[in-house]
């Protein structure tokens, strides 16, 4: 079965096969009492005492000043790097370290991309290795490229497109590893304003239809909200989580009717309030 | 084209002064020759086929040299700049080796490969390894963070790693040290062959040196410069896939 079928086309069907979900209502990550401090230990924690859940299938956005450690979080996630103290479990198994199931979505995309690669190249990169037919994976690559509407530039290399089109290259590079979990760190924070609404529609389509577990990191009140089932707010010096919301707006989210609904207008008021507070 | 003209006034002035000066007797030494006598020679040895065949060796054992000190240096490089436990280590005795100047291991190899191209190959080998060494574990240590951290997401093994991830991100940088190596090489070469292997450009200067045909030497000379020349016009051209359309990394 090829990505296509199972994760981007059929929004109707589970986006991973049965065998593979947890139990219903299992947490994707669970996060226990965890600090990070670096350097010296008397040195101010960065993270402390976070304990959150992650649901399976929901979109978390977390949001907070610059400082608070927001990157951290996803790194901890990520695996890229080990809390100072505390638990971080995935599928209920402590995360050892970076894996092809949690795929992350980095903020500086001309970073990430491989510059000597195609943008078709750069897709493939995640799939090399697991699909060893070459057809099959031109096929997967070829799909990508068409959900993600990168079909104009798929020969071009990342250096020759613009922020919002490589952005959208690292994320079809990211589905491709067919990851349980998506992490984003700030991915849109570079981008202009009307790019940055196109791309967070068409996020929030490929999360309806992939169903997969989202968490975004963003520093936007209105971009949280916009995109997340729940956010939590986390408070700077040291991080930690001061506020959690149901965001509870209708889907599919509208760019002008869901920011003019009261209820996000009423979660506005409060997380600014929050955020000024810090 | 007018800049080139007035480039080559002085030169050609020179030129001129030099031949006249030499031919009227102004100048008369036995390791000198007039420019006129230096294109004759020079003429000669590339229709008798002697310069081209000393050529064909000189740059045979260069290229052979230069190719196991790129294997060596790039692999060695590349594990050094991986690893920095790897390379507070051995870094020390790798100083220790790059400190002896490669042409002390002329004996050596003499010894070891007796005359011809393996001697001469395993010098210039031993003398180009350093620099492509030096240039990749300084590139492979400034491959982007970000990079790695892909490679870990993928769960990339070691040799995709390399291979996929690092050595195309640190080829700019790992090409710096191969010009450099081509340059040394060609040095190398005609220093081993003028100091104690019977071959090549070195070898055809030293009899020519012996003989007192000034005018052949230069010749020579001038025809080692040409090659260098060329040579690194030829490395220039293979600027390899950062060079992709729009633009390279910084």
């Amino acid at each position: 079965m090829s990505l296509a079928d199972r994760q981007i086309s059929t929004p109707a069907g589970p986006p991973i096969p049965a065998g593979d979900r947890m139990p219903a209502g299992a947490p994707a990550l669970s996060i226990r009492d965890v600090s990070v401090t670096f350097g010296a230990a008397t040195n101010r924690p960065v993270l402390k005492d976070i304990t959150f859940d992650v649901r399976e299938g929901e979109f978390l956005s977390i949001v907070g000043p610059s400082g608070c450690g927001k990157t951290t979080l996803l790194r901890l996630f990520a695996g890229l790097m080990a809390p100072t103290s505390g638990s971080i479990q995935f599928d209920g198994k402590p995360v050892a370290g970076p894996s092809r199931q949690r795929a992350i979505v980095f903020q500086d995309y001309t970073n990430a991309l491989l510059p000597w690669r195609t943008v078709a190249g750069n897709i493939a990169l995640s799939l090399e290795r697991h699909v060893p037919s070459r057809a099959a994976r031109d096929a997967q690559v070829a799909a990508l490229i068409a959900k993600m509407g990168l079909e104009r530039a798929a020969q071009q290399f990342p250096t020759q497109l613009s922020g919002g089109m490589q952005q959208r290259v690292q994320i079809a590079r990211c589905l491709a590893q067919q990851p349980r979990i998506m992490l984003m760190d700030e991915p849109f924070g570079a981008l202009d304003a009307i790019t940055r609404q196109t791309l967070q529609d068409d996020l929030l389509k490929l999360a309806a239809e992939t169903r997969m577990t989202t968490v975004f990191i963003t520093h936007d009140l209105e971009e949280a909200i916009y995109l997340g089932d729940r956010v939590y707010v986390l408070g700077a010096n040291p991080g930690r989580i001061i506020e959690t919301i149901e965001v509870g707006l209708p889907k599919p989210r509208n760019q002008l009717t869901t920011r003019e609904d009261p209820k996000f207008l009423a979660h506005r008021h409060h997380l600014f309030g929050l955020m000024q507070g810090h | 084209m007018r800049r080139f003209w007035r480039g080559a006034l002085l030169p050609g002035v020179f030129l001129l002064l030099w031949e006249f000066a030499t031919r009227w007797g102004w100048l008369q030494y036995e390791s000198l020759s007039w420019p006129s006598a230096i294109a004759r020679a020079g003429w000669t040895a590339l229709l008798d086929g002697s310069i081209l065949l000393a050529t064909w060796q000189t740059c045979q054992a260069a290229l052979l040299g230069l190719v196991i000190g790129a294997v060596v240096g790039v692999f060695t490089g590349a594990i050094l700049g991986l690893w920095t436990p790897v390379a507070r280590t051995a870094g020390p005795t790798f100083d220790a080796l790059r400190a002896i100047p490669s042409i002390a291991w002329m004996p050596v190899a003499l010894l070891v490969y007796g005359w011809g191209l393996s001697m001469e190959a395993a010098v210039v080998a031993y003398a180009t390894t350093w620099p492509i060494l030096v240039a990749t574990a300084a590139a492979v240590r400034g491959v982007e963070t970000r990079l790695l951290e892909v490679a870990d997401v993928l769960e990339m093994r070691f040799r995709e790693r390399l291979f996929k991830i690092v050595l195309p991100a640190a080829f700019g940088r790992i090409n710096v040290g191969l010009r450099i190596a081509l340059g040394v090489a060609l040095v190398v070469a005609v220093t081993v062959e003028i100091a104690v292997n019977p071959r090549g450009l070195g070898y055809a200067l030293v009899l020519a040196q012996q003989s007192l045909r000034a005018d052949l030497m230069y010749a020579q000379i001038l025809w080692l410069a040409m090659i260098g020349f060329l040579l690194n016009a030829l490395m220039r051209t293979v600027d390899g896939p950062q060079s992709a359309p729009g633009g390279r990394r910084a």
